[in-house]
């Protein structure tokens, strides 16, 4: 079957899919609110007092103000830059790590593939968060720390699916033909065997994209991520002890729902995007 | 088979050799000195190498690397350097709290998922299976700190349904594990699920589900008898992949509610820079990750006649 007809067939069937439709606009609409935050247009005032400590969700704010009296809405949106730029910096650093290696494992074979394999079944043994504490650890605390640890620990998915496919593909007749045509390793690996693999590492994207946002919560609450700023764990590590200590539970429910939304979203359309390209579900419609 | 399984424990060796590396790599290369991070920042140089040389730091690394090799083969980690214990002792302690919450939880979380997911390929893309695998995704889009915050504040301090945090040995200490093995069936429960539905459904396509139709075989039947029999191998295997977590024991749930296991034990090693410990956990961790991975191959094997692994 030829890529173009299935991609053609997996847009078509996503833009059939009201659900997938609204997820992708719920992706769009988090980028749209990260990037205005990135570049200083909304939630600016995020970290100055705004009103009284422990105001409950109200007109002016939409979601109440924390024990400094700061608005939790734009502590929100900021948290949503610093989710995304999370997931956006980690798919960064990993998915060419893996592509890189997975395409040299699975089209060589051999030693190469060997040694690539050896490398990361070595790290993928090595218990995830521990690891991810331990570079944070080692690396010092802060963002920068959390987009390397996280990038450099998660790669090793999509080397798997990337080794698997090219090991597929590589026997294929439209490979063969490249090949009589005098077309060189390089050249078969990037322009003929990639995009062919280019939509199982779309859906790794997103489902990368929800790791790294459920980690980053985890390491800044713990407090080893975000650091003097507020990220959705940094607010739940606050309003841990609000709850505690008054019941106030705003801010709680706000980083939970946004972070809730987004993922629930990214899982969805990943679901769908599985679905899209998936040969045995379009055949059957 | 015994070949096939002394083989395979041969590939352990390479993969652990690289886990030291890796670790050794994080923590005496490229982690700093770690006479700093005991002694701190303002410590004088006299005392810096001092303690260098009693930890053997002011020896070559290759040496040092392959007296941690050695160490290892003897089952011997060290003494961490914030209690001073034996970590060896420390490990074979915390190894009862952190069965007693996970062996229940997966157990109990094992069982309901197969359930569930037995019941949601019965329905399958009827109303049931659609509510069902939408919580699934949903319960599976909310953050563990979230269960852990809301179930600890509104179920057992503003409710007092459970005790807060605590933990005691044998059946008194039933009631402090009700609510961290609840948290730990839920976070673990939309994936299994999802994922089981899957593998049943693969199956419900074959040819010899069709044959058992046509035979007559009811629907019930054909589901438990015959496609649960052929289910069940990949959802054992990726049961098996479970296993280690249950010796590691959970960071985040053993922290939150005082249970002293070793999850406990990293979150507090990695608070107090105490890389010893670190260093263990993380070994002891890895292998058993690849000992699973090994047992999981052996029941592969065991179970479906038609795998011949090399």
């Amino acid at each position: 079957m030829m890529e173009g007809s299935l991609t053609a067939r997996a847009v078509k069937k996503i833009a059939h899919d009201k659900l997938a439709l609204a997820s992708l606009a719920i992706i769009v609409i988090y980028c749209i609110i990260a990037l205005g935050a990135s570049f200083n247009l909304i939630a600016v005032n995020h970290a100055r007092t705004a009103g009284p400590e422990y105001t409950p969700p109200c007109g002016q704010f939409l979601f109440g103000t924390d024990f400094l009296g700061r608005d939790v809405l734009q502590r929100v949106v900021h948290g949503t830059k610093i989710a995304m730029s999370v997931g956006l910096f980690t798919t960064l650093i990993a998915v060419p790590i893996g592509i890189f290696f997975g395409a040299l494992a699975g089209y060589y074979r051999r030693r190469v593939d060997e040694i690539i394999v050896w490398f990361y079944s070595t790290l993928d043994s090595i218990p995830n968060l521990l690891l991810l504490l331990a570079l944070t650890l080692i690396l010092g605390k802060g963002l920068t720390a959390v987009y390397i640890a996280l990038g450099l620990t998660s790669w090793v998915g999509i080397c798997r699916i990337v080794r698997a496919e090219f090991i597929k593909q590589k026997e294929m007749d439209y490979v063969q033909s490249a090949r009589a045509l005098g077309a060189g390793n390089v050249r078969i690996m990037v322009l003929h065997i990639l995009p062919n693999v280019f939509h199982l590492i779309l859906i790794n994207v997103s489902l990368l994209f929800v790791a790294a946002i459920k980690f980053e919560v985890i390491l800044s609450y713990l407090g080893v991520g975000a650091q003097g700023e507020p990220s959705w764990g940094v607010m739940i590590s606050d309003a841990r002890l609000e709850l505690l200590g008054r019941g106030v539970y705003w801010q709680l429910l706000a980083a939970t729902l946004a972070m809730f939304i987004i993922i629930l979203a990214l899982n969805i359309f990943a679901d769908a995007l599985r679905d899209a390209f998936d040969p045995r579900v379009s055949n059957k419609k | 088979m015994a070949a096939y399984i002394v083989r395979r424990m041969f590939y352990m060796i390479p993969l652990l050799l690289g886990v030291t590396a890796v670790v050794f790599l994080l923590f005496n290369v490229v982690g700093g000195n770690p006479a700093y991070q005991i002694l701190g920042k303002n410590a004088s140089q006299e005392e810096v190498r001092q303690l260098e040389h009693q930890l053997g730091l002011d020896r070559p690394l290759v040496v040092q690397y392959f007296d941690y090799l050695r160490q290892l083969v003897c089952f011997d980690f060290g003494r961490s350097w914030a209690t001073k214990q034996k970590i060896s002792t420390m490990i074979r302690e915390g190894l009862v709290p952190s069965l007693s919450l996970t062996v229940p939880s997966f157990v109990i979380g094992s069982i309901l998922s197969v359930l569930l997911s037995l019941v949601v390929a019965f329905y399958r893309n009827r109303l049931w299976d659609r509510i069902i695998v939408i919580l699934c995704v949903m319960g599976m889009s909310i953050s563990i700190l979230v269960y852990i915050i809301a179930g600890q504040y509104y179920l057992s301090f503003a409710f007092g349904l459970f005790p807060i945090s605590g933990w005691e040995p044998g059946l008194k200490g039933i009631p402090f594990l009700v609510l961290p093995a609840g948290i730990w069936i839920i976070v673990g429960l939309g994936s299994d699920v999802r994922f089981y539905r899957t593998v049943i459904l693969d199956q419900t396509g074959k040819e010899y589900v069709l044959t058992a139709r046509a035979k007559g075989v009811s629907e019930r039947l054909v589901m438990l008898k015959h496609v649960l029999k052929n289910a069940m191998i990949p959802i054992v295997a990726s049961m098996t992949m479970a296993l280690p977590f249950l010796f590691t024991g959970s960071l985040l749930l053993e922290s939150f509610f005082g249970i002293p296991g070793l999850g406990n034990m990293s979150i507090n090693a990695i608070n107090a820079s105490d890389f010893p410990v670190i260093k263990a956990v993380t070994f002891f961790g890895a292998f058993l990750y690849m000992a699973a991975n090994l047992l999981g191959d052996i029941l592969y094997r065991l179970f479906d006649p038609r795998i011949r692994l090399e």
